[in-house]
């Protein structure tokens, strides 16, 4: 019988390729389970999950939140805007408190780097990573490659452009690592100062020419500007980037096939991609959303499973 | 170990047939009836039943589902082993038809507990009735019993029923394992 690897999900570069399939394998079954008339299923009745968000959010944590109460877990929200924090508190006496309150899994998003793993070695409690500032972003990154998968068929050989912003991504280095993992080729393809250097020591070639890495493309996954992450300027203007690196129809129609079209959201309309784009047949947004809440309850129910009583 | 033949392949047969004329008694042309069979076992009696009533029977158009009870189980995270999912396949409603849940080993009366609930999530049926290969008598923990059973077996606790189908193993066969 099958169990993760892993105790935590901290990040995609601790998985292997045996998790990955176990997660999908799972999703699978959930994906059936959201589809019934009945939504739910009874697994995690004893279960109870604090879902910690530091960062804003709307999409991973409306996911985490309705994955965990279709798995029928008891629920507590926490977001920095409305709490201690403010007045001071450090982060372990923050997750201390709420652990005191019984909690078995935690879903953290924070602002910093690492802080998943920091949270992991000081408590007693399953960790899933929901966002640790440009670090990693696993469930969205297992997310878009089961999407592709379901799209395509499978990931392997695959060729797939990650488009935009990969310096302050944290999707485009978990999404790196998964599809590197599951044997896919990988581009990143942007504005040379939106690149981080050495980014090919992971295995991946950058392409500054939109064109290009489009024709060369099976999938492009197109990334957010992430303007509030942008200390200083790395591009001349917004409109300057759209000309530059923005995806319309007008290119996706000049390519000679039909590629397809993530983004992991929220969507820039008009920067990044145009409206006709993300609204079109070739683009799997709202699918990646549907599979984001069975990937995660996959994850959340392989992790609950490892709890013992 | 010691393993002892329980049924046959022949008496399998014969008693495939008895089940499939007693719930041709109860439900007739099944114009309102589902079979739904429990995974991962349950499905091969299920499916073999269907075959028989459409074949041997001429029985026509048999709703028959296949239902996964793994996340209703009660003693998830109780067991040293994980339990693997495997897959459901209902499509059709079941609100108000007469389901016949099908498993081929009764034991402690947990899967098919589960089984009542993960059934809920496709309607409200009119009623359910339980059919199962072999009832091992004295060991329920739950106050549940089979409409229709193939045979009763008085076995303790240390052994174990072994059910094998030609689908999965090269023949059928139920053995009676001492472990």
């Amino acid at each position: 019988m099958k169990q993760l690897s892993v105790e935590h999900l901290l990040g995609i570069k601790y998985l292997n390729k045996d998790d990955i399939d176990l997660i999908f394998e799972t999703a699978n079954h959930f994906k059936e389970v959201i589809n019934r008339p009945i939504k739910k299923v009874p697994s995690l009745r004893d279960i109870t999950i604090a879902n910690l968000f530091f960062e804003n959010s709307t999409r991973t944590k409306l996911s985490f939140e309705l994955a965990e109460k279709r798995l029928s877990s008891d629920i507590i929200n926490f977001s920095a805007s409305q709490s201690s924090l403010k007045k001071g508190e450090t982060l372990i006496d923050t997750v201390n408190n709420i652990l005191a309150m019984k909690v078995d899994i935690v879903v953290m998003r924070h602002p910093n780097v690492g802080a998943g793993v920091f949270l992991s070695k000081h408590i007693d409690a399953k960790i899933i990573n929901a966002g640790d500032g440009t670090h990693e972003h696993p469930t969205q990154a297992l997310l878009d490659s089961y999407s592709i998968k379901e799209k395509l068929g499978s990931i392997k050989g695959k060729k797939i452009v990650i488009v935009g912003d990969v310096l302050h991504s944290r999707v485009a280095l978990s999404n790196i690592f998964a599809l590197k993992l599951q044997g896919a080729e990988v581009k990143v393809c942007g504005p040379t100062t939106l690149i981080p250097k050495h980014i090919e020591s992971l295995g991946v070639k950058v392409e500054t020419n939109i064109q290009k890495a489009l024709e060369w493309c099976d999938v492009a996954n197109v990334l957010r500007v992430q303007h509030e992450r942008m200390d200083v300027k790395y591009f001349p203007s917004t409109r300057e980037y759209t000309q530059l690196f923005g995806i319309n129809n007008e290119i996706l129609d000049n390519l000679g096939k039909k590629i397809t079209i993530m983004h992991p959201g929220p969507i820039n309309r008009g920067v990044e991609i145009t409206s006709e784009v993300a609204d079109s047949n070739q683009s799997i947004i709202l699918n990646q959303v549907e599979n984001g809440v069975a990937v995660r309850m996959a994850v959340i129910y392989l992790l609950a499973q490892q709890i013992k009583r | 170990m010691s393993k002892k033949v329980l049924l046959n392949s022949k008496e399998i047969e014969i008693i495939l047939h008895r089940l499939a004329c007693q719930l041709i008694e109860n439900h007739n042309d099944f114009s309102n009836t589902a079979l739904i069979g429990l995974q991962p076992r349950g499905s091969f009696l299920a499916k073999r039943l269907a075959s028989i009533l459409t074949n041997d029977y001429h029985v026509k158009n048999i709703p028959l589902g296949l239902l996964d009870i793994t996340f209703y189980r009660d003693d998830f995270r109780r067991r040293d082993e994980p339990l693997e999912a495997t897959d459901t396949q209902i499509d059709f409603l079941i609100e108000n038809k007469n389901v016949v849940l099908i498993d081929d080993v009764l034991f402690s009366g947990r899967s098919v507990r589960a089984g009542l609930t993960a059934i809920q999530s496709y309607g409200r049926p009119k009623n359910i009735e339980l059919l199962v290969l072999i009832d091992r008598r004295f060991s329920r923990h739950l106050p549940i019993q089979p409409n229709y059973k193939g045979r009763q077996v008085d076995a303790i606790d240390k052994e174990k029923v072994i059910v094998h189908w030609k689908e999965s193993h090269t023949k059928d066969g139920i053995y009676l394992e001492n472990k």
